[in-house]
């Protein structure tokens, strides 16, 4: 029974991660329709510079969570501006683009930190476990879970509730009518992928303490967020949510039942849904 | 446009005295060479004249290599090994283009990287079978009519004849009314609906050829190299190969045969020198994107007959200026 508990609980905390990685990946694919395979670059690169000010530096976890996040945020901003920008249009050149940029941040990160994983300490208040029930439950997974509840609440609200949020979607859309109506589309594409390439780093130092930080993480939690895209649909924000969920748990429960094959169990769900409904469970274009 | 067989079998009989001129060690380079240039070259028939293009496509290259080294493994000979895994490479294929081929575009790209990296993770993880990380070794090469090709010299030549032959289906192929359709099927995929044509099935078609040439591409390597890992299922070797295509030239016969040469050469050349690798291949990739889109065979081809016209007037011109203008001034 514990077992089981244990295992659901680091699935959704797996799936809250997930959620604040792939919520970026979904609103760069809806709004400017390619997949940003820097995404799981920016994570690694979030993790690495967090796990630095905190080993190094000797820095907060927290501060150095913002900070990091922070400061791949300002490296999502400037992909877009300076190399994004000059292929506008044309999709597929964009999405190689971002291919070799994905290599060239994985080479230079080996290059910095070296190939020796770096585990992150659990941060002060959330070491240990907390007793309900009976059960023992890790503290930081908890945390984490809550961090993604905070995460997906404030993006809610900022997509509902906000003229920003309002632009998004109307772009996501329609891009053309957007453009048309005189919201400026190419400074949203800029701020989405400040706002994605952000939370990417930050889901990577707050999962770092988890997954600890090594070469070759990038290359293993994009697919991750492909399929978590391609289950929720583009663009839609309880998509990834959703999609991040069964994907933690998949995850979780593949590696814990069947570890030789829970790379296929992963990727089972992504061919069934395109089977059955190509845009996901909340799209409303076809990926 | 006719093929032209006199240049053709020129290049071939040119080709065949590599291994007579050049030592063992560039032999071998240039083995490799043809057997990437037999993998872009399928690639090639997605990527230049489908308009797919497939992140994915190292998984179907390491599946046949895979296959024929646990073949090998569980006691059969050389030619069923080679036979089976090439079924099993395209049934493979099969699968993974009736999978991705129902999107297109962007989500093809990502749905052919999610396989791709499917494939991957079952080489990296299934260790009873595929040995995990350490991979799969082969005994001895083969010998052909008394030709051991444990020697570099056999050796490149049976990747050159494989290299002609795959070029060779490859022009074949774009010429017929196949090539066509799906040339059209790639400019115009609606028009070619409208106009009765089975767009799906072209493409499938199209797949399975492109997917059989990497699965050839496979066989050579894993033989060449005596070895398989997971490392040539990764993202970063189907990038590679997406890097020989487009950096030559996608969409022309012979681009992917010098991007092939061009990546073999400068990894080979610079890796001698220095580590990172990866890091210069991103910054060739980036480059390329930005500043040469269509490759190095179209821009060069240009640049050529740019040349080619200026001294075709220098020749026939007075004083510099072309024949009409020194008796027809009017402005």
């Amino acid at each position: 029974m514990s077992f089981w508990l244990v295992l659901i609980t680091n699935s959704i905390a797996l799936g809250g991660l997930l959620f604040v990685l792939s919520t970026g990946f979904s609103l760069i694919f809806g709004l400017m329709r390619i997949p940003n395979l820097t995404h799981g670059s920016l994570f690694m690169l979030g993790a690495y510079c967090g796990a630095t000010a905190i080993n190094a530096l000797r820095m907060n976890f927290w501060i150095a969570a913002l900070l990091s996040a922070f400061s791949v945020a300002i490296i999502g901003a400037l992909i877009e501006r300076f190399l994004l920008r000059r292929l506008a249009g044309k999709e597929q050149a964009q999405v190689l683009l971002t291919l070799g940029v994905s290599f060239i941040v994985a080479d230079i990160c080996l290059m910095i930190w070296s190939g020796d994983p770096i585990s992150v300490a659990t941060p002060g208040g959330l070491k240990g476990a907390a007793h309900f029930f009976g059960f023992a439950f890790s503290l930081y997974r908890l945390g984490v879970i809550l961090i993604a509840v905070i995460i997906a609440v404030a993006l809610w609200l900022m997509m509902e509730k906000t003229r920003l949020g309002a632009m998004i979607r109307a772009g996501v859309d329609d891009a053309e009518m957007a453009r048309a109506l005189g919201i400026k589309v190419s400074r949203l594409f800029t701020i989405i992928f400040c706002l994605g390439g952000g939370l990417a780093g930050f889901a990577g130092i707050v999962g770092a303490p988890i997954l600890s930080v090594y070469p070759g993480l990038d290359s293993e939690m994009l697919p991750l967020a492909l399929v978590i895209v391609i289950l929720g649909g583009a663009g839609s924000l309880l998509g990834s949510l959703l999609g991040s969920i069964i994907i933690g748990i998949i995850f979780n429960f593949g590696n814990a039942l069947v570890p030789d094959a829970a790379y296929f169990v992963l990727f089972l769900p992504m061919v069934i849904m395109l089977m059955l409904r190509p845009q996901g469970l909340f799209g409303r274009q076809m990926v | 446009m006719r093929t032209n067989v006199p240049a053709w079998a020129a290049a071939f009989i040119l080709a065949c005295f590599i291994p007579l001129i050049l030592p063992a060690y560039y032999v071998n380079i240039s083995s490799q060479v043809l057997i990437f240039s037999i993998f872009a070259v399928g690639l090639n028939i997605l990527v230049g004249y489908a308009g797919l293009v497939s992140l994915g496509h190292a998984s179907l290259f390491g599946l046949a290599a895979y296959a024929v080294g646990l073949l090998l493994g569980a006691g059969l000979g050389h030619f069923q090994a080679i036979l089976f895994s090439l079924i099993a490479c395209l049934i493979g294929v099969a699968l993974f283009a009736v999978i991705s081929l129902r999107a297109q575009g962007i989500g093809f790209m990502m749905i052919t990287l999610a396989l791709g990296q499917l494939l991957w993770g079952l080489a990296y993880r299934w260790v009873a079978i595929t040995g995990g990380d350490n991979g799969i070794r082969l005994g001895l090469r083969p010998s052909i009519l008394g030709f051991s090709l444990d020697d570099p010299a056999p050796f490149f030549l049976l990747t050159l004849v494989m290299c002609f032959l795959a070029v060779l289906a490859c022009d074949v192929t774009i010429k017929s009314h196949f090539g066509a359709s799906l040339i059209g099927t790639r400019d115009q995929p609606r028009r070619m609906s409208a106009l009765g044509y089975q767009v799906w099935l072209i493409r499938f078609f199209a797949c399975l050829l492109s997917g059989l040439l990497a699965g050839i591409a496979g066989i050579l390597f894993v033989y060449y190299n005596r070895f398989i890992n997971p490392e040539a299922l990764t993202l970063g070797s189907s990038a590679e190969v997406l890097l020989m295509v487009i950096s030559g030239g996608s969409g022309t016969l012979l681009g992917p045969v010098v991007g092939a040469a061009l990546v073999i050469i400068v990894k080979t050349v610079v890796s001698g020198y220095v580590e990172r690798w990866n890091l210069l291949l991103g910054v060739i990739f980036v480059f390329i994107m930005l500043f040469m889109p269509d490759g190095l065979v179209p821009g060069v081809t240009r640049l050529a007959r740019r040349v080619l016209e200026l001294r075709k007037r220098n020749l026939f011109s007075v004083n510099g200026q072309p024949h009409g203008s020194t008796y027809d001034q009017r402005p």
